[in-house]
């Protein structure tokens, strides 16, 4: 039996997990029946077509949109697309382009056997999932090379707008001992049912997520990782209207970690609950087959609700995410769960219930790189006082051996970062991870003090809630703002005229390839 | 590297505070003294310390010291510094628009709007174009508020309605109708490259043309956001950072107020 510092019953916690599990399986249950126009453009992606036509519509919509519009994507892109292949003895991207240009209506074609449709498409299924193994392959080579950063790894943003800006401020941050570079999403990307193309300059708030952008990025770390001897993790957002067609682009290029969660888009950005729960599936068996260490958004439940009031919403939806990535083949070493400091700083022992949370976290998810998101909530514009928050911040992230380290800048609630703000927040994060380092292994605590209390109160309420979501159901638990005291229902938001039910034609052949990460 | 710091030098500044000519305080009287950081574009050596206490001279800086420098990355240096301001404001001459309302606490504005008002003010909130910050519209509007100030929807006299994020300005419009919303609060967090006053100016303009402009009662909030920007635009009234539920609340209640006597 595990040891806890906090003198938590596993009992509890595993009928926890089963509860989840519960919740997760009648989740997945639905997912199975549906496709999406997402799901779609993601297949059209694998099997090689990109580009964009004369309008700026990429090539992935043209076909899919060409499909839908006509009612006939129950059968899935990969039956006409296959058919196609087989009729024209094109390929995928030439018959995209000839689409493009009206000179191809690829529903109108003779049918052929669906076997020999599939059988059609494997070759290209194959090169694509040879060439996301080889990504991971060449992962792996600059692991065991070069080598990484120690954990919590250092993790930072860049938010420009401008890729080529970025790449400077990314490889400056590197070089100053981040671990990990996020490239923030130009505000409004995830409510765009497409992905954008090329290398971009122009963003609001942060840079457009495109396969270019992607592939500048990717090389710009790989030189700066040589030139540190550390490998520079690169970190996207496969969230939102586009969530596997941005999976699939990242292991295409490389990524190692994604922002990855449907009740993030559900609660924050009021995407379809339906649409972005069935994307998720697709973009969770991509990313886990990529070797990409998912995160979860859990940390912004807090931004809205209370952190010592709602901290169980945090673990009961850390548990869901948990089994919800299981059903998709995640190991576990790649669930990034999320959660964040955002304790009121007024709160009196509000460092105890926040440390208390943590290790918590730690122990229940013993496996998992544990997604730790900074103060931003109550920073306040006064710098100094930032540093400080951030400072206990970062020693609750060492005290509890936290995974990835979202470093908090002083500037958080003023403007993006300055390259200074960076290397301020990552002086901060090194001293206390280094002076602080086995403090895990020292201090145990008081039996039945603080700490141990709310360790213990949290985990109850996670268990409580859990059960109500059972007996309610998970779409229904949505629909009352269980999390984060937002309601969402079953049928709002956007996006929902892009889920469609699966047909007896259907085949998505990437999915039994590459679910469960078969090397 | 602190060299001047504890300098004996004399330094002879009139001590008397003059509010026709104020400077920033240290720790005496008119000594000007400010801290500024800042990163140039160029290597860590003698030369670019040079250049940053040139540049602290341009921007009116005496005796500045460089109190620590540290190369980022290649090319670009760190610098924090202190130096005296030579500049003085005339504090007596400011004239800063502002909410002319009183501030009232949720019971006084609750009791206003009885006596006054008799009836409770529908007020309609949104983040809107699309911005994804719900930061400060929900620090004004939800149950809990923030810092110790309930939101206006826990107040009895206000029906509220809180949109969201990334609500679009017609649907904002649509819902105001279909609420008969007495008011429309704004929050706008995204400023990068004044996106934020695009989207307010076209929600002035929507409700124009919809002759809903003088019906509602229209307020915008969010970090850099000013009172001046806020009226500039065609608003009734505009928050920035420090204000909180009692803030609107107070002035939405005694414009209401004000509108029924004219």
């Amino acid at each position: 039996m595990k040891q806890s510092k906090l003198g938590l019953d596993f009992n509890k916690v595993e009928a926890a997990r089963e509860l989840a599990g519960n919740i997760a399986e009648n989740v997945q249950q639905f997912v199975e029946q549906y496709t999406t126009v997402a799901v779609e453009r993601t297949l059209c992606r694998l099997m090689g077509i990109d580009g964009i036509d004369e309008n700026e519509v990429p090539l992935p919509n043209v076909v899919v949109d060409e499909i839908h519009g006509k009612g006939l994507l129950n059968q899935g892109v990969l039956f006409y697309l296959g058919n196609a292949m087989l009729e024209t003895g094109l390929s995928p991207q030439e018959i995209a382009k000839k689409i493009s240009i009206g000179e191809l209506d690829i529903t109108t074609l003779k049918l052929n056997a669906l076997s020999d449709i599939q059988q059609a498409v494997n070759p290209v299924v194959l090169n694509t999932v040879d060439r996301i193994r080889n990504n991971v392959k060449k992962r792996n080579d600059y692991l065991s090379t070069i080598g990484e950063g120690t954990k919590p790894y250092l993790y930072v943003i860049v938010a420009t707008g401008n890729i080529y800006e970025d790449v400077v401020q990314a490889q400056a941050a590197a070089r100053q001992g981040a671990d990990i570079i996020a490239v923030i999403r130009t505000t409004g990307q995830s409510l765009l049912d497409y992905v954008p193309y090329g290398a971009t300059t122009e963003g609001f708030g942060g840079t457009f997520a495109t396969q270019e952008n992607f592939r500048i990025m990717r090389n710009a770390l790989d030189e700066v990782g040589e030139e540190v001897g550390r490998y520079i993790r690169l970190c996207n957002y496969c969230s939102g209207l586009c969530m596997p067609e941005i999976a699939a682009m990242g292991a295409l290029e490389r990524l190692d970690v994604m922002l990855n969660d449907a009740l993030y888009g559900i609660l924050f950005r009021d995407i379809n609950p339906q649409r972005t729960i069935i994307d998720q599936y697709f973009s969770r068996v991509i990313n886990g087959f990529a070797g990409v260490i998912i995160n979860t958004g859990e940390d912004n439940y807090l931004t809205t609700a209370d952190a010592f009031e709602q901290a169980h919403t945090v673990l009961a939806s850390d548990l869901i995410n948990e089994q919800l990535a299981k059903l998709a083949g995640m190991p576990e070493e790649q669930m990034g769960l999320g959660h964040a400091f955002e304790m009121d700083p007024e709160l009196e022992n509000g460092f105890l219930y926040e440390l208390a949370q943590a290790q918590m976290t730690r122990e229940i998810f013993p496996n998992a790189p544990l997604k730790y998101m900074p103060p931003t909530k109550f920073m306040t514009g006064n710098i100094f006082k930032g540093q400080i928050q951030n400072a206990l911040f970062n020693e609750i992230a060492i005290w509890t051996g936290q995974g990835l380290q979202l470093m908090g800048m002083i500037t958080e609630a003023v403007h993006t970062p300055f390259m200074s703000d960076r290397y301020l927040a990552i002086e901060n994060a090194k001293y206390i991870f280094h002076n602080m380092k086995n403090i895990g292994d020292e201090v145990e605590f008081k039996e039945g003090g603080l700490v141990q209390q709310r360790a213990k109160k949290v985990l109850n309420n996670a268990l409580d809630l859990l059960e109500m979501i059972v007996k309610e159901g998970f779409f229904e638990a949505l629909a009352k703002g269980q999390f984060a005291d937002v309601k969402r229902s079953k049928t709002g938001g956007k996006g929902l005229a892009g889920v469609v039910a699966k047909s007896e034609n259907y085949f998505n052949p990437f999915i039994e390839m590459m679910k469960g990460g078969k090397q | 590297m602190s060299s001047g710091l504890y300098s004996t030098e004399e330094r002879v500044v009139d001590q008397t505070l003059d509010l026709a000519k104020i400077r920033p305080y240290g720790d005496t009287m008119n000594d000007g003294k400010t801290q500024i950081s800042f990163t140039l574009p160029v290597p860590c050596n003698d030369e670019a310390i040079e250049a940053a206490k040139q540049i602290l001279k341009k921007m009116g800086f005496e005796n500045p010291q460089i109190v620590y420098y540290k190369e980022l990355t290649k090319g670009f240096t760190f610098f924090n510094c202190y130096g005296s301001s030579v500049h003085t404001v005339d504090y007596t001459a400011i004239h800063v628009p502002k909410v002319e309302s009183s501030v009232m606490d949720m019971c006084e504005t609750d009791e206003y709007i009885k006596e006054h008002i008799g009836r409770k003010i529908v007020v309609l909130g949104a983040s809107t174009g699309t911005d994804a910050h719900t930061v400060g519209i929900d620090a004004v509007m939800n149950m809990k508020g923030y810092a110790g100030h309930y939101g206006i929807e826990r107040y009895e006299m206000f029906e509220a309605l809180n949109m969201g994020s990334q609500v679009l300005n017609e649907d904002f419009i649509a819902k105001a109708i279909e609420m008969k919303a007495d008011a429309l609060l704004v929050s706008q967090t995204v400023t990068q490259k004044d996106v934020h006053i695009k989207n307010m100016t076209e929600l002035v303009e929507m409700l124009e043309a919809e002759g809903l402009r003088d019906k509602v009662i229209l307020v915008c909030g969010g970090p850099r956001i000013t009172y001046e920007l806020a009226k500039e635009l065609g608003y009734d009234a505009g928050f920035g950072m420090n204000s909180y539920a009692d803030d609107v609340a107070s002035f939405i209640a005694q414009e209401m107020v004000a509108r029924m006597i004219q």
